[in-house]
């Protein structure tokens, strides 16, 4: 029984950690200035996005994904916020950003990413 | 990532192009570009098609370097767009109804025969060859009607993150994993323990399945507004263009329609692009945009805008805006816009969900091993069952829809009302303003003066003559108030005559000779400067004054001939709408640049107890920040381009319009059509969405509050209770049917006009 209990407690412990202490790190954009974002299986992907500051910045979106929640994209921080239309490319430009970390998700967060610029 | 371009059709329209040996330059010019394989351009149609692997920008640039304009034919158009979205919608539908009756297929089946007293356990060697068999089946449902939920799961797993997939896959996961060691290993087990709950896996599957096509069902519902707005715009257009030499009139697809385009309307079409009128004249029904009902007349030289309908005559007008510039594409693309925003409130129920599929899974964990702990025996079906049920139960979807859903109805409802909202925000301040702002001219009232008395004071004169007389001498006039003067008698179709000796007596009037009479025109001052005696007219011009009109005295060789009074007539519905707005316990207070007098009779009729007048424009912002700093939450209304400052100030700015001619940009909520009942409508339309969204968010918190504890089974020491997955399978379907269901409830408010 202590076995299990603790067996549990590691459990938790590494839910905890998995989902709420470990920070990705970021995808290095190419100098090219621009990336393109898989939409597919309820992730983005890839999620984690590392730009440039200062620089302005086309993300292409390709979305796979037909559920609802998927059809939309906002960078809440740039107040932008696109429809995906399915199975096509979608730019989306944004603007020169100071650094600091953004987010990015779908209408409903089942899709999250992080912008992390420097 | 490459940059290389694959071979592609594009299609552009040039503008410039004037003569048939345009076309071989533009087409010579593009083929000489490395990597294009050819140029062709139908002149007629002023448009060029182009193959090869260049850039559009490339090459509009090389088309602008000869000295043409170019845009690229977008080709799916909002329209298209939506159609194809619809289409894929359908589709997913279906999907998802097949994969549900194949969970349920197999699920019902199964737990009709566990409700009716059916073993499920391993005791000899054909059940649990049997069940080996069903939970290969139940495999196979998973795989063919779960697929996209496990490997969501695992997606998001890799990916350091966690939702609604992730907990399905591990509640289902766990029931069939469980349920199959009981099966192959069923030694390892205690007795009491071996049961199989693969009903469970497959139940839940299919009624998550029917959950989610419901949903797309009901989502579908909600962009109502939006498709409505889309399918005003017109498919095509007819346009005169010259073509060998003599003009002609073409159709041609919307997306072709260029700037200064002479087009063609005839009656009971759509307008398919704003323009001005050059030729003919028509009433229009803008009721579409505007919520206006009554159509509206249109000639020579007056604005017409997309998606209305001509209704009566044929028009020929000149296009001023088009594409994505016209009122109609920017009005689709900020409803869509605001459909997608969120109100402050809906950011706590964000915060929310980025913790909570993580700590269901943690109190999953907590619950079996309490189970474990301290529960009956079999303890270690007890415990799996209730983390089955944890994971099923939670629902970070109802708690994820439950601003989104209310919030696009909402906009959309607005728009449907002529009351275009920026953003969630917007409307979420709306819905709690305390202190409405009116600005009085344009807001309340019409903002154009008329000529409302005109009493004879000499019998000797006709009114048409005083008239003549009056206007004649105003027309030199530049007062705002002589234009309505002059207004009046062009209306009555009175011919003015040319006076002599004009001279404007600032802040009194104006005087000028007709024909050897003197005339004079002005207020009260004017005629004691000049002596005139009043009499008892002078009590007449007093109590036109408290009637919010304007009195000016008219003499005729310094002889009172006539009183003719000016009002900025008030709007027909203000008043009620302005009982509306004290009705929901809004303070409201009128701003007017007017003199007192004015200022108090108008406030008096509209029943406005609270004014300022002679504000000066530019006061009129210090007055916002007046009453904010008396804590009152303040909307101010105006004709956002005077008011624009005071607007940006005010927590929420409204524009209001005069029919489709709005500035768009200028405000938080922009109001199509001039009555102040759109104003009424809109903080309306913003509660009831709040309201809406409170109740989801009560309802999504308080399912997943309740649910949960019951699922980890706290009601089973006092009831010997303890929920079914099955049962948690039904619920969490039905919490995210319930909140889209209720953010549709929406479509059906109606604001009250009285």
């Amino acid at each position: 029984m202590v076995i299990i209990n603790i067996a549990g407690l590691g459990l938790i412990l590494l839910v905890i950690w998995w989902f709420w202490l470990y920070k990705p790190e970021g995808v290095v954009v190419s100098s090219k200035d621009s990336i393109t974002i898989l939409v597919k299986d309820g992730v983005y992907q890839p999620a984690n996005i590392k730009v440039a500051a200062g620089k302005s910045v086309e993300i292409t979106i390709y979305r796979q994904d037909d559920s609802g929640c998927a059809a939309n994209i906002i960078f809440p921080d740039f107040d932008i916020n696109e429809e995906l239309p399915l199975r096509q490319n979608k730019t989306i430009t944004l603007p020169p950003i100071v650094s600091g970390e953004y987010s990015f998700h779908c209408p409903m967060m089942m899709y999250k990413g992080r912008l992390i610029v420097e | 990532m490459s940059e290389r371009l694959k071979t592609t059709t594009q299609e552009l329209v040039i503008d410039g192009a004037s003569c048939a040996s345009c076309v071989n330059k533009i087409e010579r010019a593009l083929k000489e570009l490395p990597n294009v394989d050819n140029a062709e351009m139908n002149f007629a149609l002023r448009l060029v098609t182009v193959t090869g692997q260049t850039s559009s920008d490339h090459l509009i640039n090389t088309i602008e370097a000869i000295g043409y304009q170019a845009k690229v034919v977008t080709d799916t158009s909002d329209g298209d767009l939506l159609d194809e979205k619809e289409i894929a919608e359908q589709k997913h539908y279906k999907k998802l109804i097949m994969q549900m009756s194949a969970g349920l297929g197999l699920g019902i089946p199964l737990m009709i025969y566990s409700l009716l007293g059916g073993p499920m356990t391993v005791d000899t060697t054909l059940e649990r060859g049997i069940w080996l068999f069903v939970g290969l089946l139940c495999a196979a449902v998973m795989f063919f009607a779960g697929k996209h939920f496990y490997i969501g799961a695992y997606k998001s797993f890799i990916n350091h993150s966690a939702n609604m997939d992730t907990l399905i896959a591990l509640g289902t996961g766990t029931a069939w994993l469980y349920s199959m060691i009981v099966v192959i290993f069923p030694l390892a087990l205690p007795e009491m323990a071996r049961h199989v709950y693969f009903e469970a896996t497959a139940m839940i599957i299919g009624l998550i399945n029917l959950g989610l096509a419901l949903e797309v069902k009901a989502r579908g519902r909600t962009s109502e507004a939006i498709k409505r707005l889309i399918g005003l715009q017109a498919k095509t257009a007819r346009v005169v263009r010259e073509h060998n030499g003599s003009k002609q009139e073409i159709d041609i697809a919307i997306e072709q329609v260029l700037l200064n385009d002479i087009v063609r309307i005839r009656p009971g079409e759509k307008i398919p692009v704003d323009g001005t009128v050059i030729e003919g004249h028509s009433s229009v029904d803008e009721s579409m945009l505007t919520g206006e009902p009554m159509p509206v007349e249109k000639s020579i030289g007056d604005n017409i805008v997309a998606g209305t309908l001509n209704k009566s005559g044929s028009l020929l007008f000149n296009a001023t805006r088009v594409g994505k510039d016209t009122a109609l594409a920017q009005i689709i693309n900020m409803v869509k816009r605001a459909q997608n925003s969120k109100p402050p409130i809906g950011r706590l129920a964000d915060i929310i969900s980025a913790y909570f599929v993580p700590a269901i899974m943690i109190i999953a964990i907590i619950s079996a091993l309490a189970w474990l702990n301290f529960g009956p025996n079999p303890a270690i079906a007890y415990a799996v069952i209730s983390a089955t049920t944890v994971l099923i139960i939670a629902c970070p979807c109802a708690l994820g829809l439950a601003t989104p859903m209310s919030v696009m109805v909402g906009v959309g409802k607005a728009a449907e009302a002529g009351v275009l909202i920026r953003n969630g925000e917007a409307m979420q301040t709306a819905s709690k303003i305390t202190t409405m702002i009116l600005d009085k001219t344009g807001t309340i009232t019409e903002g154009m003066p008329k000529v409302t008395d005109i009493i004879i004071v000499n019998d000797a004169y006709s009114e048409d003559y005083i008239l003549k007389l009056a206007a004649s001498l105003e027309a030199n006039s530049e007062h705002p108030l002589a234009q309505a003067i002059v207004d009046s008698a062009k209306a009555q179709d009175i011919e003015l005559s040319a006076v002599t000796e004009f001279r404007t007596i600032a802040g009194l009037g104006v005087e000028a000779k007709y024909q050897q009479q003197s005339l004079a025109f002005g207020n009260q001052k004017l005629m004691l400067t000049n002596n005139v005696a009043l009499n008892n007219f002078a009590t007449q011009a007093q109590h036109l004054a408290e009637e919010a009109k304007t009195p000016m005295f008219f003499t005729i060789d310094n002889k009172l001939a006539a009183i003719i009074a000016v009002s900025d007539p008030i709007k027909e519905d203000s008043i009620a709408a302005i009982n509306r707005l004290k009705g929901n316990g809004i303070r409201v207070v009128m701003l007017t640049g007017d003199n007192k007098a004015t200022a108090k009779a108008v406030a008096k009729k509209v029943g406005i107890s609270e004014y300022f007048a002679e504000v000066l424009p530019e006061h009129k912002s210090q007055k916002v920040a007046e009453l904010q700093a008396q804590g009152e939450i303040v909307g101010m209304t105006g004709d956002g381009i005077n008011d624009a400052p005071a607007l940006a100030l005010a927590n929420v700015g409204f524009a209001i319009g005069t029919g489709t001619d709005v500035a768009i940009e200028s405000a938080d909520i922009t109001l199509m059509r001039g009555s102040l009942h759109g104003l009424a409508d809109a903080i309306a339309i913003s509660k009831a969405t709040l309201t809406n969204i409170k109740q989801n968010l009560f309802g999504a918190f308080i399912y997943n509050a309740a649910g949960v504890p019951f699922a980890a089974g706290v009601l089973y020491p006092f009831f010997g209770l303890l929920l079914s997955p099955v049962i948690a399978g039904a619920a969490m379907a039905f919490s995210s049917l319930t909140v889209v269901s209720n953010a549709n409830r929406l479509r059906f408010f109606k604001p009250q006009e009285y």
